[in-house]
């Protein structure tokens, strides 16, 4: 989005904009970090480089709304309001994490905030998000399910059978695709029939499609915002592409051989939270000392979510047995 | 109340469900319009509205995960497969989200949903539509899995089900629709996880469930005959298994007969034959005696079909080579 289009009139939503995306950045080149001295185990998916699509997709939501996602989705349960305290701590497999250590990395939830999962079966979780909408438009409540995908599940059966359900009940349902441009380490357009081309992929279910750029969070903001709209009103569906990148590899494992390092740093110049960050700047809407004071106040509540973590207790053995049925 | 069959006993639980919790609602394939592929929810579409009767696309995964959510957002939803067979289709929904969201959670997310769908072979569908995956199913931690061979069992489970927190699949045989029975009048259920004697004995133990069940009875009315007494119980519940009552029985007979339609290989009955050597294993007078559908795909041809299911001679040959009776 340019400049001269950015509405000014809420300067503390603009920075708290920026404010949420450095929280996750922050917290994923922590947790980045914590992996690699041994301290999060099992595969960890990191966001970073992608944080201008929670954050900017996940500020127009309500309450009532529901947010389900995929396996990458610290950036959004951090976004919907989960501690990061409780985030961490699930990443150390502890006691006081959100799903007491039974979860892990890809399966956050919170559902006291509407935030149902964390899905580690690529796709799986549309059918989830159309339900969760089903019972919004059932009980009238006006709630919106908002639904974040990967690239990948463009080519899972669940993708097409979701939204063809989702259209034919006029769901209040948005499907959010986070395009990364990488199924793991497989380049999108070698394993799709129109070459990555996402744009109209909800195009014949008959969904309203919209392509955004995922770097910008006011202009994912502000995309998400009409598709919500639209969805809340009744009109069915909607779906929007964000085309964007993950600055690390699939996961933590990963070496990063299938791309090169130029695009890598192309894509780094394109940081969503600088890219905020030198907007507001323009505008005169921040200092570069104010911009420092929230970076360093994030650190500390990032260090605190850290340390929490670290001295939170292991789940005992009688946990082992809990929570299988309700 | 006259005799029922199970057909008509489950559509009156439908029906008092839908009437009576307005979170109730029905999802599956030709369930409204058609009237449902065996009838059981024939005229609640009418009845009801498409809001609460809603007939999906073919589209197992996509209406069953949508079940799923809608249970997590507070509704009650009843998903009918068609054929338990095309559930294979969504187990991914089933096993990976309905069972897992419990524990993944920390407790924090249930999932109260039923699924309901015809199983079993014996009407010539060949191996797409014929085989039983309930034991697949039962086999999860999360699921529940209650097997009906009764119209009474089949309302009682199916109220239990309904107001279960947790997500219950319910099999219904395809033979056994039409099977009739007494139902009592007052609002009663059955608890889910409880099996039944149908029969008391003192000689052997046969453990059956579903239309194996009428196996079962056909096998103890052919051993009384020769002045041997089966004690026949009826599993009902397949998650979680009713041990209490087998082991006791096993105890009393020192002998027992597993029958199931399952395959043998991996079918529920080799683990409850595991669980009786564990628990029982002094009791036993010999090898536990085991019948289940033979290690096929399901044949078309009627004479294939019905030598490959099991029946009332291969269980008493199985018996007689165990015990000699």
């Amino acid at each position: 989005m340019q400049a001269e289009a950015i509405d000014t009139s809420s300067k503390t939503e603009l920075l708290n904009l920026y404010q949420q995306m450095y929280l996750i950045r922050e917290f994923e080149e922590r947790a980045g970090e914590m992996y690699t001295r041994g301290l999060i185990r099992g595969f960890l998916h990191l966001y970073s480089g992608q944080e201008a699509v929670a954050v900017g997709a996940i500020s127009n939501l309500e309450d009532r709304d529901y947010v389900v996602t995929h396996y990458r989705d610290h950036g959004h349960a951090l976004a919907r309001g989960m501690d990061p305290k409780t985030a961490m701590a699930e990443l150390f497999g502890k006691a006081t994490g959100s799903s007491k250590g039974k979860g892990g990395s890809m399966h956050l939830f919170q559902a006291s905030r509407n935030f149902f999962g964390g899905h580690a079966i690529v796709g799986g979780h549309l059918p989830l998000a159309a339900g969760l909408a089903l019972a919004a438009q059932y009980k009238k409540t006006g709630g919106v399910a908002l639904c974040f995908l990967g690239d990948g599940s463009v080519n899972e059966g669940e993708f097409h059978e979701t939204m063809n359900l989702a259209a034919v009940w006029k769901l209040p349902m948005v499907f959010f695709l986070e395009n990364n441009l990488y199924g793991m380490g497989t380049a999108v357009g070698r394993v799709h029939a129109r070459g990555g081309d996402f744009d109209m992929a909800g195009a014949p279910y008959g969904l309203d499609c919209t392509v955004v750029d995922g770097m910008d969070v006011l202009a994912v903001r502000e995309a998400t915002k009409v598709a919500l709209e639209k969805a809340r009103s009744g009109a069915g569906p909607a779906y929007i592409e964000a085309k964007t990148f993950r600055f690390h590899g699939h996961s933590v494992a990963d070496p990063v051989k299938y791309r090169t390092r130029e695009e890598e740093q192309e894509w780094r110049t394109k940081d969503p939270i600088s890219h905020l960050g030198d907007q507001l700047l323009q505008l005169d809407l921040t200092t570069e000392q104010e911009l420092l004071e929230i970076r360093e106040s994030q650190d500390e509540v990032i260090r605190e979510a850290v340390k929490f973590a670290q001295e939170s207790p292991e789940p005992t053995d009688e946990d082992l047995f809990t929570d299988v049925y309700a | 109340m006259p005799e029922i069959n199970i057909r008509d006993a489950l559509q009156m639980g439908h029906h008092e469900a839908l009437e009576s919790d307005p979170n109730v609602l029905i999802l599956g394939e030709d369930i409204g319009a058609y009237g449902g592929a065996y009838s059981v929810t024939a005229g609640l579409l009418d009845e009801f509205g498409p809001d609460r009767v809603r007939d999906t696309p073919i589209s197992e995964a996509a209406f069953v995960g949508a079940g799923i959510g809608a249970a997590v957002g507070g509704l009650k939803p009843i998903v009918e497969y068609m054929n338990l067979n095309f559930a294979l289709l969504a187990f991914d929904q089933m096993i990976n989200i309905g069972a897992s969201l419990q524990y993944m959670s920390g407790g924090q997310v249930s999932v109260p949903i039923v699924y309901r769908a015809p199983t079993g072979g014996g009407i010539q569908l060949a191996a797409t539509h014929s085989r039983s995956y309930e034991n697949w199913l039962a086999a999860v931690p999360g699921m529940k899995v209650v097997a009906p061979s009764t119209p009474a069992d089949a309302l009682g489970l199916l109220r239990s089900a309904l107001s279960d927190p947790n997500p219950v699949l319910m099999v219904e045989h395809v033979l056994m629709y039409q099977r009739k029975g007494m139902v009592p009048d007052d609002h009663f259920t059955v608890p889910i996880g409880k099996a039944d004697i149908r029969r008391p004995g003192s000689d052997v133990t046969i453990v059956s469930y579903h239309h194996a069940m009428i196996t079962a009875m056909d096998v103890a009315d052919k051993l009384a005959a020769r002045d041997v007494s089966a004690e026949v119980i009826d599993l009902r519940t397949l998650r979680p298994l009713d041990m209490p009552m087998v082991i006791a029985s096993v105890e009393k007979t020192n002998r027992v007969l597993l029958l199931e339609e399952n395959y043998k290989t991996g079918g529920i009955m080799g683990e409850i034959a595991a669980q009786i050597q564990e628990q029982a294993f002094d009791y036993l007078d010999g090898p536990i005696a085991r019948v289940g559908a033979e290690d096929v795909p399901h044949p078309y041809n009627r004479g294939l079909e019905q030598s490959m299911l099991p029946s009332a001679d291969k269980a008493l040959a199985a018996l007689s080579a165990a015990y000699g009776i």
